[in-house]
């Protein structure tokens, strides 16, 4: 799957945007885990993987998608797609964790092991988001 | 007016928070002329032969932290699935870490297809992933096993690039290893011979080689048997003490004995388990 032509989608793929202003918990520059302010700092990742692995996912769909609506036309990609938004809305609400089971069946993570499995498990992370604000992030009106 | 990374849910993997602290505080200890901690490698000789039914991996045992030897007796040849078998070098923690990944996701894989994995799965596998890393986990891999198809013998770069050889070696004593590969291989070899030739290449690694050594140990893979040979040969034994500097007992007189009984009474008896596992 990595091995199909990456030219020929390359402008399918999502556009790098800047890290924004990193903020911690009480709203004030994380200066501990994201150093000192500065347009630097905003704009160039920390880790040569960091862009790369935050749009790993993303990207790799993208080229999925467009492969197959190159080779079975317009109607496979959009089906797959319209389930896939269909068993996305099966969650809890967004500070709550929700298991995500269809979305993984579909998707075929419930057959694989990767790092996102092993590090990192949100299920476990110490700190809660804030319960109003995803929740009006979510419904879109923040 | 809070950012978007806090209404976003957390995502699982790799998190690069303290990258930027970590490469700070690194600049402030080269300014000070300390190093920091380096991580544990390998700094190995792995290889691999394919002989007449099958292959014969082989790998030395030490794992070396700087000019340390952290373990003189680390296991390097890991367990991928019951016919296909995987030696590491490079970055301890990399190569174990890979290895049971990649292990779990060819038992899923295996167990829906309802077949014995094929060693061009776990190279596929393994050669994605790295890739997907770039490099920067650095685990270069010498993967053989038998399958439906024959024995196959696959080395893996840590930046993803993979070759299919019926020899390979790898780490830092690959050329004393390969030396001797050069010299002595033949195709469709004997059991016997094709394991005194991996035996030799360690060895030769091991001996000539500063990060190497140890024992050696092997794992013989033919169809529907595997014999995991640690230690196949203990080459370097640590020395045994020809002199005993004890004294024997009764060398120093006892001139007199006096005995006190101190008189306890037990108060309380508790017994706590630890957890040995």
């Amino acid at each position: 799957m990595n091995t199909r032509g990456l030219r020929s989608q390359l402008k399918d793929s999502v556009p790098v945007t800047g890290m924004g202003p990193q903020v911690g918990a009480y709203g004030v520059q994380d200066t501990l885990r994201s150093g000192f302010s500065s347009v630097k700092n905003e704009l160039l990742p920390s880790h040569a993987l960091e862009l790369s692995e935050k749009n790993f996912q993303l990207n790799q769909d993208k080229m999925n998608f467009s492969t197959l609506r190159n080779i079975q036309g317009l109607h496979a990609p959009l089906k797959l797609q319209m389930e896939y938004r269909a068993a996305r809305q099966i969650q809890r609400l967004p500070f709550l964790q929700s298991s995500h089971l269809a979305l993984d069946t579909l998707k075929g993570n419930d057959e694989s092991i990767s790092f996102e499995d092993i590090l990192n498990d949100p299920a476990q992370s110490e700190m809660m988001g804030e319960p109003h604000i995803m929740v009006e992030y979510k419904l879109g009106m923040m | 007016m809070a950012t978007l990374s806090v209404c976003q849910p957390q995502l699982g993997g790799f998190s690069f928070e303290n990258c930027k602290r970590n490469a700070v505080l690194e600049a402030e200890v080269t300014k000070l002329g300390c190093n920091i901690p380096a991580a544990r490698k390998t700094g190995t000789t792995i290889c691999g032969v394919v002989f007449k039914d099958g292959l014969v991996l082989g790998a030395d045992t030490r794992a070396t932290e700087g000019m340390i030897v952290a373990d003189k007796n680390c296991s390097k040849i890991h367990y991928i699935s019951p016919n296909i078998y995987c030696c590491g070098a490079g970055t301890a923690a990399d190569t174990e870490m890979t290895t049971q990944i990649i292990s779990s996701n060819l038992e899923l894989h295996s167990l829906s297809t309802s077949r014995l994995p094929r060693v061009a799965t776990a190279n596929r596998m393994l050669k994605q992933m790295l890739f997907r890393y770039q490099g920067h986990i650095g685990a270069a891999l010498v993967l053989g096993g038998v399958d439906c198809n024959g024995p196959h013998l696959y080395s893996i770069y840590p930046h993803g690039s993979t070759d299919k050889l019926p020899y390979v070696t790898m780490g830092s004593g690959s050329l004393a290893a390969m030396a001797v590969f050069e010299d002595r291989y033949k195709q469709d070899m004997e059991e016997e011979d094709a394991k005194r030739l991996v035996r030799d290449a360690i060895a030769a690694g091991i001996f000539n080689d500063l990060g190497s050594g140890s024992n050696i140990d092997l794992c013989v893979i033919t169809k529907g048997r595997v014999d995991y040979l640690r230690p196949h040969d203990m080459a370097n034994k640590k020395g045994v003490r020809t002199g005993n500097y004890k004294y024997k007992q009764g060398t120093t007189g006892v001139l007199t004995k006096s005995v006190i009984k101190l008189d306890l009474e037990v108060v309380e008896e508790t017994v706590q388990t630890m957890d040995t596992s």
